[in-house]
């Protein structure tokens, strides 16, 4: 299939898609917008690629996607990790066939064997004199393979731009990047591992409801209902026996009460990045594992192994596209495949030098509310599926994220800290949305110039 | 029994310290250290079979219906001073609801143990041909 280009569309038009407490229909079901996402929104923000853990050897390379674009993670000879777009440069052809390997030192085209470094620069081409006198030096296809605009390796979690020039990681992320520290500090040795394949699980509908979902606090007690209610109600059939079943622990607390997620708090940085779980969260109240807090106290001494593991925050959301659970140690990569059409990967890591325990947990945390088997991911789905079909409707045009709105004047610039059922987080996400959206799109009259030469 | 919504007496079947266990990687070994489709101890399987006949399960209206064929069962390893028994079926699942339908070709391994003249399951294990895809929602038990 051809690759789809997207109406011409002026900044204005995609800022009069955002309008304060609501925003239009056409942010989610529109093939135009979509378009213009990948285009822009994913070129110019910082994306999650994967964990360092996933490629620890030279030449360790790992395929994925950023937005619509293949991309390869590699360990390069230097032992720097590398963003590759996954396309040779010669025919297009996809350098990297499995989803992870080891490339040696160097990649090979399958098609017609031109090699590259591990850091994208071509080495060699068989029968490299049909290219004499052909003006191939002055090609960019000689380049080799194109890296992504730019990199960073914060605490082993991979960022990449791709566009050349934009916004740093550090303007970015600003405070934010404290929830990835708190994941990580909870390793006595402060360090992850990547534990396993991740879950796969495909939603028929558009990336942002999955986004948007991760500091919605008011659909637990009602969409989950079918499954934290029942385990609920069968624990309580069965006298409240302790200790608790696994699954009371993880999958009951979602039947919590208003107040007890209005108490915990969101808190929203610039650049749409935000958190519920300031105070408590649905991870407060898991049992302590033997042997975790002597190694965390031995590794950080009391006061700060206390003050780590004290920090319960729910989900944070790395704007665009990935949410993460500090204390469950989980990464939820929403992987956007079209207007309506979204995978959705679920890892989980090994905090390095605690009790298996931990780990265990973590995994059962992850079949139980992240798995296309999942009661809890069925609950989930079936809303946002529900949604993306009503919202063809032509009842109504606007979708409305008013909760707690505090009026136009409303200012994402700061960190902020509010009532946890705010929708503040959900208006922060689609005010940085229009803002990198619209960061490298013609104004209106740029575009009415050029009709006019 | 699945196929004609009899869960409970499905769960009657299974002895008390079972596990329902579908891995997510082929060959699997490990259900604790890696993450898998499922691994259900007793109480997760009566959760289960209680939400499918719950009131506010929304993603059961209207209601998926499964079909599951199975091969002639080979039976693994026979103990009969025991009576215990695991045996192989290799099966085609399909599961449907609204206009989705869907087919999963698996191997499922069964624990079997006699008890009081009874077999029971003692654990059950579901290996998905295509465990590596990305699927929607899997809402019965294949």
């Amino acid at each position: 299939m051809y690759k789809q280009q997207p109406r011409q569309m002026a900044a204005e038009d995609i800022e009069d898609l955002v309008q304060g407490y609501q925003v239009h229909r056409d942010v989610y079901i529109s093939r135009d917008v979509y378009e213009l996402e990948m285009r822009h929104l994913f070129t110019n923000s910082w994306v999650f690629v994967g964990h360092e853990s996933q490629t620890p050897n030279k030449g360790d390379y790992y395929a994925t996607q950023i937005g619509d674009q293949p991309v390869i993670q590699v360990r390069h000879s230097d032992g720097e990790v590398k963003v590759l777009h996954n396309r040779c440069p010669h025919k297009g052809v996809k350098i990297a066939i499995d989803r992870e390997g080891n490339t040696g030192k160097f990649f090979r085209c399958p098609y017609h064997a031109w090699s590259f470094k591990t850091d994208g620069c071509l080495l060699a081409i068989p029968l490299k004199k049909g290219y004499e006198n052909t003006g191939l030096d002055e090609t960019e296809n000689v380049k080799g393979i194109k890296p992504v605009g730019d990199v960073r390796n914060y605490r082993g979690f991979i960022f990449a731009r791709l566009a050349d020039e934009g916004i740093s990681f550090e303007d970015f992320f600003q405070g934010s990047l404290s929830s990835i520290d708190n994941m990580v500090d909870r390793s006595p040795e402060g360090r992850l591992e990547i534990a396993g394949p991740p879950l796969r699980y495909m939603h028929q509908c558009n990336w942002k409801m999955l986004v948007e979902n991760q500091t919605d606090t008011c659909h637990p007690m009602v969409a989950h209902e079918s499954s934290a209610g029942t385990a609920v109600k069968i624990w309580e059939s069965l006298g409240n026996p302790e200790p608790r079943p696994p699954a009371m622990e993880i999958i009951a607390p979602f039947m919590s009460p208003y107040e007890f997620f209005e108490d915990m708090g969101i808190r929203t940085w610039p650049n749409g990045h935000g958190h519920t779980g300031v105070h408590h969260s649905i991870h407060s109240d898991y049992s302590a594992v033997p042997g975790y807090f002597e190694a965390m106290c031995e590794a950080y001494g009391e006061d700060r192994a206390k003050a780590i593991m004290d920090e319960n925050r729910h989900n944070t959301v790395y704007f665009p596209s990935i949410m993460i659970k500090g204390p469950i140690q989980q990464l939820r990569n929403f992987i956007p495949l079209g207007p309506d059409k979204t995978l959705v990967e679920s890892y989980i890591y090994r905090l390095v030098g605690a009790p298996d325990h931990l780990l265990a947990r973590t995994a059962m945390y992850n079949r139980m509310i992240n798995a296309p088997t999942s009661i809890v991911g069925h609950d989930d789905l079936e809303m946002y599926e529900r949604a993306q079909e009503g919202l063809h409707s032509e009842g109504l045009e606007w979708v409305n994220v008013q909760r707690l709105y505090p009026g136009a004047e409303e200012d994402f610039s700061e960190e902020a800290v509010e009532n946890g059922t705010t929708e503040r987080q959900m208006r922060n996400q689609f005010h940085a949305w229009a803002k990198f959206m619209t960061a490298t799109m013609p104004r209106r009259t740029e575009l009415q110039g050029e009709a006019g030469q | 029994m699945l196929d004609e919504g009899r869960y409970d007496e499905w769960i009657d079947l299974w002895l008390a310290d079972g596990h329902y266990w579908m891995p997510l990687d082929y060959k699997q070994t490990d259900p604790h250290l890696v993450t898998s489709f499922l691994y259900e101890d007793l109480f997760m399987l009566k959760l289960r079979v209680e939400r499918l006949n719950g009131a506010r399960t929304f993603s059961q209206k209207p209601k998926s219906r499964c079909h599951h064929v199975i091969q002639r069962p080979f039976i693994d390893r026979t103990d009969h001073e025991n009576g215990e028994y695991v045996t192989n079926t290799s099966m085609h699942y399909i599961e449907t609801r609204l206009d989705d339908q869907f087919l999963l070709a698996l191997t499922a391994t069964h624990e079997l143990k006699q008890v009081d003249g009874k077999l029971r399951i003692a654990n059950k294990r579901v290996d998905l041909l295509n465990c590596d895809a990305a699927f929607g929602n899997i809402q019965l038990l294949p």
